[in-house]
């Protein structure tokens, strides 16, 4: 079981080490998407401060969304998925393999990358520990959930839009509870209320998603 | 093989629900024009003008029905959506999916019905309020859930998908009702409040309960409807539809 997972990991590693620009497309949309509102709104830094958290949690949850058509689109066009439904290993620990490097390539930048854009939103030292464990807790539950719409959508026509109807409505508790932390911590509240929230919606998503998702796989390799 | 006092099962197969759809259709349209009467005039007619929002409340008899409506057919179509994840009946995906459209039909008509009662009472089209963003999100849950069986050409794999999907959803619902709640009162310090219910005078509630049974009863009628179109386009093969009287017709 561990070493097939383990192997799941290296193989999904590798293949994004070999297309390093998918990552950094995820990475770049990020930063632009946040540049784009002090443009659109202005630059007055108390507005900044109040849009901040929110505005990059949207453009967090997002770019999430960008890669995520391709998470199972390719290992389903060149056979490996259904190998991999087949091969003795139980299924599920080879799709949350594929979710976990998912969710390390993509997922992972945002979160390192979030303190820096939180001070271009002038957002002070203190609150961006709220930001950054929040969304530390809260983009592999995007990811996991996104998962679900990935393998919803398999192989449809016009897989990338759909998949964004789908999920975005299910994200909006992890939207709601990580941006809310930022919020409480401004405004000298208790943050670690949201947090462990955000960790308890984890943990269930952990066990039920990988479940839901082999099972939405297996019904678009019928 | 053991006998089964009561063949649970009779009535899952499209030829033998069929007919009984059909005649179960014009009991409860009928049921549903004669309570919707009785309910509009009680609401309309009978009901005392209330006391501080004048006639306007009215529309109530109409919004309620609608969010408690659209509420509770997700519920029922996510029970279906398991029943055919579980026993791989043909019948509970089809029933699924003629529910969906009419939950999606009350959840805009509860959104609709609240912005129009919203802004005479607060003076605003649209309020960030729990209810009615979750009754939103309610909305985008049913529309996704559309677009999926809408984007999906093979049936059975539409059916399984959105079975999946139902499920997901279901589970997700109080999570996203409870998450927008702390959130509303988080933002909003001095926002109004729809849950202090004023005493309601009992023919307001006898006009309400009337309409909400109205909603139950077009509800079920529009959804065997659905189901018996679903069924003919499915089995337009089978040899039980080029049996049927109206087919032949």
């Amino acid at each position: 079981m561990t070493t097939s997972f383990l192997a799941v990991l290296h193989r999904e590693f590798l293949l994004a080490l070999r297309r390093k620009s998918d990552v950094l497309t995820v990475l770049f949309f990020f930063v632009i998407v946040t540049s784009l509102f002090p443009l659109a709104i202005g630059p007055e830094p108390r507005l900044l401060r109040t849009i901040g958290p929110g505005v990059l949690w949207v453009a967090a949850l997002l770019s999430t969304l960008l890669g995520l058509h391709r998470l199972f689109a390719d290992d389903l066009a060149d056979g490996t998925l259904e190998q991999m439904a087949l091969s003795p290993p139980a299924f599920v620990w080879l799709v949350g393999g594929k979710i976990l490097m998912h969710w390390i390539v993509t997922g992972l930048p945002v979160v390192l990358l979030a303190p820096l854009l939180g001070l271009q939103y002038d957002l002070d030292t203190r609150s961006l520990g709220p930001l950054t464990l929040g969304l530390l807790l809260g983009t592999p539950l995007l990811s996991m959930i996104g998962a679900i719409g990935a393998a919803l959508t398999l192989g449809l026509r016009g897989g990338g839009a759909l998949l964004a109807l789908l999920v975005l409505p299910l994200n909006i508790p992890a939207l709601v509870f990580g941006a809310g932390a930022v919020e409480a911590q401004i405004a000298g509240l208790d943050y670690t209320g949201h947090l462990s929230l955000l960790a308890a919606m984890l943990v269930a998503a952990a066990f039920f998603a990988p479940l839901a998702v082999t099972a939405a796989i297996r019904i678009a390799l019928e | 093989m053991t006998t089964r006092l009561i063949n649970w099962f009779k009535y899952s197969s499209p030829p033998s629900f069929y007919p009984l759809a059909g005649k179960l259709i014009p009991f409860f349209a009928v049921l549903a024009a004669l309570l919707c009467i009785a309910g509009m005039w009680i609401g309309l007619f009978v009901a005392p003008t209330d006391a501080q929002q004048g006639e306007g409340y009215r529309i109530i008899f109409l919004h309620v029905p609608a969010s408690w409506m659209s509420m509770f057919i997700y519920i029922v179509m996510a029970f279906w959506s398991a029943m055919a994840l579980v026993f791989n009946t043909r019948l509970s995906s089809m029933m699924a999916t003629a529910l969906a459209p009419t939950g999606a039909m009350f959840a805009a008509l509860s959104l609709i019905t609240g912005s129009l009662w919203g802004k005479p009472m607060w003076g605003t089209w649209w309020v960030w309020d729990a209810r009615l963003t979750s009754e939103l999100i309610l909305f985008f849950l049913y529309v996704g859930y559309l677009a999926l069986n809408a984007a999906i050409d093979d049936p059975r794999r539409a059916d399984k998908a959105c079975a999946v999907l139902a499920l997901v959803g279901v589970v997700n619902v109080p999570i996203i009702y409870f998450s927008v709640q702390w959130w509303n009162t988080l933002h909003q310090g001095a926002s109004i409040s729809m849950t202090r219910a004023p005493s309601m005078a009992r023919t307001m509630l006898l006009g309400m309960l009337l309409m909400a049974l109205t909603a139950w009863m077009y509800s079920i009628a529009v959804a065997l409807y659905r189901v018996r179109a679903i069924m003919l386009e499915r089995e337009r093969h089978a040899d039980w539809v080029g049996e049927l009287a109206e087919v032949k017709a």
